[in-house]
């Protein structure tokens, strides 16, 4: 005759191995639909990969086809993207979590419009960038104008990953270095910033992939379909992966599909890669840290 | 932290003294002709710019010929800011916008480069339907429309389901049809599957046997084996009769207008005659129809 207790603990073991299988059943799910999506690509693109694909201007002959000057649109864009928004918005970040005052309205607002800003459509981005740094600033249809839309549409991004951070460094720390009379400032860059970088890192990596798989925004300011020379400086006008890529998929002629499945490979190549460093630099914080 | 601040230095010094350097090192002008033409526009032009704008920078290595795919209105409002040389338009420019370019003080020169024929389409297994009148499109389409299945267009043809497929309503080629076949552009009923992806409405209309839709041409000639051409007033739609005219009313015409200010430069006149003199294979070649030979010397006039 089972107790009452005994039941009890058999309905929980049941509850808990039904949502073992749920949960297990959902990651595999993922995991699969991702397999197939990279194997339809790899199948389609693979024979496509070579030398000459990365190095060549793009073609209306996909056999001569390239992706050279997206692929330099994209490194610069993305490059100028990060000088700009990292700093800005781990500059912010702090500001927000060490000096401004947590109760004033304002802080409040600035905190609220942020939050708001994270989950704007990029295509917005895109017009206000037209309207700002194209039209209004006059840097045209550059790789400038790009860069800075694309630091708009990443930034609150950035700042609410960094925040979250910089709240996760332990008070005692902080507190430890206070009472040596360190000043603030010192606080913040010998104890805060370190502690809280692999936070910051992983936040504005993925901030950055993001920004770099956009294709929207950039059309709306602009950039070019077809680029046939390597920009020289951020003056200049420019592609990027995305646009290229989207430009093939929708060609009438199926070996243009099988070039933008190429193309998708060398953006998953970079992406892969910035994520990479992301991870290296991230332990190489967190070894010091421990 | 000092080595990585100091390596972060370098490479940004890099970064921005190495195209300096590169720049300074570039190769000397094999033509004279160098500078800047800034195209935007259309997507359906796209391709014919884009393989113009190859073959030209081919003779012309230190021409730069960015081609933008803002869309044909997207391609007009640049244009009228004065941002672009030339924009790409799969249909004429519209009274407000000639108004607008007018105000704008841009006086600007049209050229048409070649024509397309808007095919109507629909599945393989679709045995009934191989002919439609204007006025048939016209019921299936229009706002309001009471078509609900086959049947209801003609008494002999199945009690189905038919299922619409359209181009988004963004591009030209949704502006052309709904003007030519609805009298009004942008005017259409509200229950079809659109895309601005004129591949995702061949698959579309290839795995749905009571579909139609309609899209370019060379979306139709490169997926010959999935799909059914519908002949309009009796015309199917081919090269030949997309050229003499006589597939009408859904065969446009393709356009780039030109700034007229731009003309002064030498490197955009070189390049429009240069244009209009290769439309015709190119333009082929991309899967458009060329125009009647006569009319390219007429552009070429209208040029000088």
């Amino acid at each position: 005759m089972e107790t009452f207790q005994q039941k009890n603990i058999r309905k929980r073991k049941l509850k808990n191995s039904i949502l073992h299988i749920v949960l297990a059943s959902i990651i595999v799910f993922s995991i699969i639909m991702l397999l197939l999506l990279l194997y339809q690509v790899f199948s389609e693109g693979l024979s496509r990969l070579s030398w000459s694909f990365i190095t060549s201007m793009p073609s209306r002959f996909p056999d001569r086809a390239g992706i050279a000057s997206a692929l330099a649109g994209s490194i610069w864009t993305i490059g100028l993207t990060i000088i700009f928004s990292v700093p800005l918005g781990v500059g912010t970040a702090l500001y927000l979590e060490e000096y401004a005052n947590q109760k004033s309205w304002w802080t409040k607002l600035l905190q609220l419009n942020i939050a708001n800003l994270a989950g704007v459509p990029s295509i917005v981005y895109g017009m206000l960038g037209l309207a700002v740094f194209v039209k209004f600033l006059h840097f045209n249809r550059s790789i400038l104008a790009g860069a800075l839309t694309l630091t708009l549409l990443i930034l609150p991004v950035i700042i609410v990953a960094s925040q979250e951070a910089i709240k996760s460094v332990p008070s005692p720390l902080k507190e430890g270095s206070y009472a040596l009379g360190v000043s603030k400032w010192q606080t913040i860059v010998g104890v805060i910033v370190p502690y809280a970088a692999p936070g910051i890192l992983t936040g504005s990596i993925l901030a950055v992939s993001r920004a770099m798989g956009e294709a929207a925004p950039l059309i709306m300011i602009g950039a070019a379909g077809y680029i046939s020379f390597l920009p020289k400086s951020p003056l200049d006008s420019f592609t990027v992966l995305p646009i290229q890529i989207f430009n093939w998929t929708s060609r009438p002629q199926a070996e243009f599909a099988e070039i933008a499945a190429a193309g998708i490979i060398v953006l998953l190549v970079l992406l892969l890669s910035m994520n990479a460093i992301a991870i290296v630099l991230r332990n190489k914080y967190q070894n010091r840290m421990d | 932290m000092k080595s990585l601040t100091k390596k972060i230095v370098t490479l940004l010094t890099f970064a921005l003294v190495a195209p300096i350097v590169l720049t300074a090192c570039g190769g000397q002008t094999a033509t004279g002709l160098e500078g800047e033409i800034r195209i935007d526009g259309s997507s359906t032009v796209f391709p014919i710019t884009e393989a113009v704008a190859e073959e030209f920078i081919g003779l012309n290595p230190d021409m730069q010929i960015p081609v933008g795919v803002s869309g044909t209105g997207g391609g007009f409002k640049k244009f009228i800011a004065g941002e672009i040389d030339i924009a790409d338009a799969s249909r004429p420019i519209k009274d407000e916008e000639a108004a607008a370019a007018k105000a704008a003080g841009i006086e600007y020169l049209e050229l048409t480069v070649a024509f397309d024929g808007l095919s109507v389409i629909v599945n393989k297994d679709n045995t009934w339907v191989n002919n439609l009148t204007t006025d048939q499109l016209k019921m299936i389409w229009e706002p309001g429309s009471k078509v609900q299945t086959w049947k209801d267009i003609d008494s002999s043809w199945p009690d189905e389901k038919i299922k619409l497929y359209a181009p988004g309503t963004d591009s030209g080629t949704f502006d052309y049809f709904t003007e030519e076949i609805n009298g009004e552009s942008g005017a259409i009923r509200q229950d079809f599957t659109g895309s601005e992806d004129d591949n995702v409405l061949v698959q579309g209309i290839a795995g749905d046997k009571n579909a139609i839709g309609f899209f370019g041409y060379a979306y139709y000639e490169e997926n010959k084996d999935k799909l059914k051409i519908v002949s309009i007033n009796d015309v199917k739609p081919s090269p030949k009769t997309i050229e003499d005219g006589t597939y009408t009313p859904l065969s446009r015409p393709l356009f780039i207008y030109v700034n007229k200010a731009s003309l002064d430069k030498k490197e955009v006149m070189e390049f429009l005659k240069f244009y209009i003199e290769n439309a015709k294979d190119l333009a082929t070649e991309v899967g458009y129809i060329q125009l009647p030979a006569k009319m390219y010397d007429d552009q070429l006039k209208l040029l000088k």
